[in-house]
């Protein structure tokens, strides 16, 4: 029997993130042939509706309120659970991103239900919804099932395919009122660190820098080459450390976990808690002056050299890639 | 101020990996306070020192965990608890672990409740939350920053790289994120008087809990290493042509281009 889930749909500078759409995917097939019901919560959120739908979402419900506009965990639980309370969903996605992360656990505990966090895979097997998630930092990974009540996932970004977009499809769109009240925290101020554009944990390229890569300065060929692929730059903790960027910059066990197509590591040694943050990457390219630099046993191709004239003569091919392209 | 911090023992993150009867093999690994749990005590010890007050850690699990108990004892906090689920349960998840911590903390009056962001074991980073809301408080995650003064509670938030700042009121639950504070390593002193502090141990009943209030809402089905990958290919000859082959494998080969 079909299943009706509602997937949420996070809205980051006035956008969809793409884990929105990996989600309805993920949905979709828990569905199986019953409903999948986007969720969006926001002060201005209506004209996103269409793009979960043709995403593959069959309709959607809306929750607008300014009080909505920015993320507080009181303010979107009161909204999500209006939500549930009213489509009564047999399961639910929401992506495991910070505000993923930190909303998801607080409906849990309010629909008394389990939840697996950070799933990067789902299948139907024997009727039971599996979700395949890492543990011990990517060490491992753990096949869960929910036994008790709604089944409740957060998934990570860039790793459930999303489906193929279809303009064509159309959908019911109903506005849900939530009553929005006492909220304990107050976001007083946000500041933007992060690079601006390319999301670092949704980056389809990565291009990441280590101790190599010797100060601020030296991160300016790594930005040239993933400006040049659409990607974003990362760094590990020594070079976080030694101040030559920013910590929002950081891939690994404490930082980011990310999953790119292609990940290029250069002067990165790569210490187990690095690899905790990227290992599971598609394609691994390291670039290194040490032959005997750890980075190079996860390393798919591997370049030994200097990181300051591989990765000028990698920007000026792929130019001529893109060129023929 | 009341200050508790949740507390979990976790495998040593140099830890080598192995499964053995479909389980993760302990066997012989070194076990720690998990890290993001380290930036918790630290920043109750600190608070206690600025604000006055008592510092008590808090852990589920078997007396194993004893030793992690000792170690945030030895830093510098004054009381420990361990509740202890070895004969109760056989298995559990983070709703099962947020009911029992709630339970135990309901009527302690916590000011401040510190834990860390996510476990490296687990990775779930559920129970900070959900023990939150279960004592109907609120609750910050990911913090790099915490100030108290009155009431009045401001937090400096990571959300991503950015960061926000938080206002909020006491009681509330916070979780640590990487660069709250450097904890600091146990004194010797500290680890001799750290014997001495008191530990309290309890069980499901002390908390007038059943097994069935507790049971995981979740199953694990089975546990597995990823394929171990292949040895990956060490481009030689010219830079030069490394890198045009490099381009043309990234493009061709592996189709990520």
């Amino acid at each position: 029997m079909g299943k009706k889930v509602t997937v949420l749909g996070e809205v980051r500078d006035g956008a969809l993130r793409n884990v929105s759409f990996e989600g309805v995917a993920a949905a979709r097939k828990i569905a199986e042939d019953g409903e999948v019901v986007a969720v969006l919560l926001g002060s201005s959120v209506k004209d996103l509706v269409q793009e979960m739908i043709v995403a593959g979402a069959d309709r959607a419900v809306v929750v607008e309120d300014e009080q909505l506009a920015g993320y507080t965990s009181d303010g979107y639980a009161q909204a999500f659970l209006a939500v549930v309370e009213k489509e009564t969903p047999d399961a639910i996605i929401v992506g495991h991103t910070a505000l993923g992360k930190d909303l998801s656990p607080k409906i849990a505990s309010k629909l008394n239900c389990g939840l697996v966090s950070d799933a990067v895979g789902v299948e139907v097997e024997g009727g039971n919804v599996v979700f395949t998630r890492p543990i011990y930092s990517g060490k491992a990974f753990e096949k869960k099932i929910v036994t008790d009540g709604i089944i409740f996932a957060s998934i990570r970004p860039n790793n459930i395919p999303p489906l193929e977009r279809d303009a064509s499809r159309t959908g019911e769109v109903t506005e849900v009122s939530a009553e929005i009240k006492d909220l304990r925290t107050i976001v007083r101020e946000v500041a933007k660190k992060a690079t601006q554009g390319v999301d670092l944990s949704e980056a389809k390229v990565i291009v990441a820098g280590g101790r190599g890569v010797k100060s601020e300065d030296g991160f300016e060929p790594l930005q040239e080459l993933a400006d040049l692929l659409g990607g974003a730059v990362g760094a590990s903790r020594g070079a976080c450390d030694a101040e030559y960027c920013d910590y929002s910059l950081q891939i690994g066990q404490t930082g980011k976990v990310v999953t790119p197509d292609l990940y290029i590591a250069c002067g990165i040694s790569g210490a187990i808690q690095h690899l905790a943050g990227m290992s599971n990457s598609k394609v691994i390219v390291a670039i290194n002056k040490d032959p005997e630099a750890n980075i190079f046993k996860v390393a798919d191709y591997g370049i030994v050299g200097d990181l300051f004239e591989v990765v000028p003569l990698l920007v000026e091919e792929f130019k001529s890639l893109l060129v023929e392209a | 101020m009341n200050i508790f911090v949740l507390l979990k023992r976790t495998f040593d993150t140099e830890e080598k990996i192995t499964i053995a009867k479909g389980a993760i093999n302990e066997d012989g690994a070194e076990f720690i306070i998990n890290p993001y749990d380290e930036y918790a005590v630290e920043e109750a010890i600190q608070l206690r020192d600025n604000h006055g007050g008592e510092v008590t850690v808090v852990t589920v699990g078997n007396e194993e965990a004893e030793k992690q108990l000792r170690t945030a004892l030895a830093m510098g906090a004054d009381k420990a608890v361990l509740i202890n689920t070895e004969d109760d349960l056989e298995s559990g998840d983070q709703f099962t672990t947020a009911k029992i911590l709630a339970q135990y903390l309901e009527d302690k009056e916590a000011d401040i409740i510190l834990a860390g962001n996510v476990a490296i074991d687990s990775g779930s980073g559920q129970v900070g939350p959900r023990v939150a809301d279960l004592l109907d408080i609120p609750y910050v995650t990911t913090i790099t920053k915490l100030e108290i003064s009155g009431e009045t509670v401001t937090v400096v938030r990571d959300v991503e790289g950015d960061s926000e700042t938080i206002e909020t009121k006491l009681p509330v639950l916070v979780t640590a994120q990487q660069g709250l504070n450097e904890p600091r390593y146990p004194s010797l002193p500290g680890i001799m008087k750290a014997k001495k502090k008191p530990l309290e141990e309890l069980e499901l009943d002390d908390l007038d809990l059943d097994e069935d209030e507790v049971e995981a809402k979740t199953k694990v089905v089975e546990i597995f290493l990823p394929p171990t990958k292949e040895a990956g290919r060490v481009l030689e000859g010219e830079l030069d042509s490394q890198v045009k082959e490099l381009v043309s494998l990234l493009h061709k080969e592996a189709k990520v281009i």
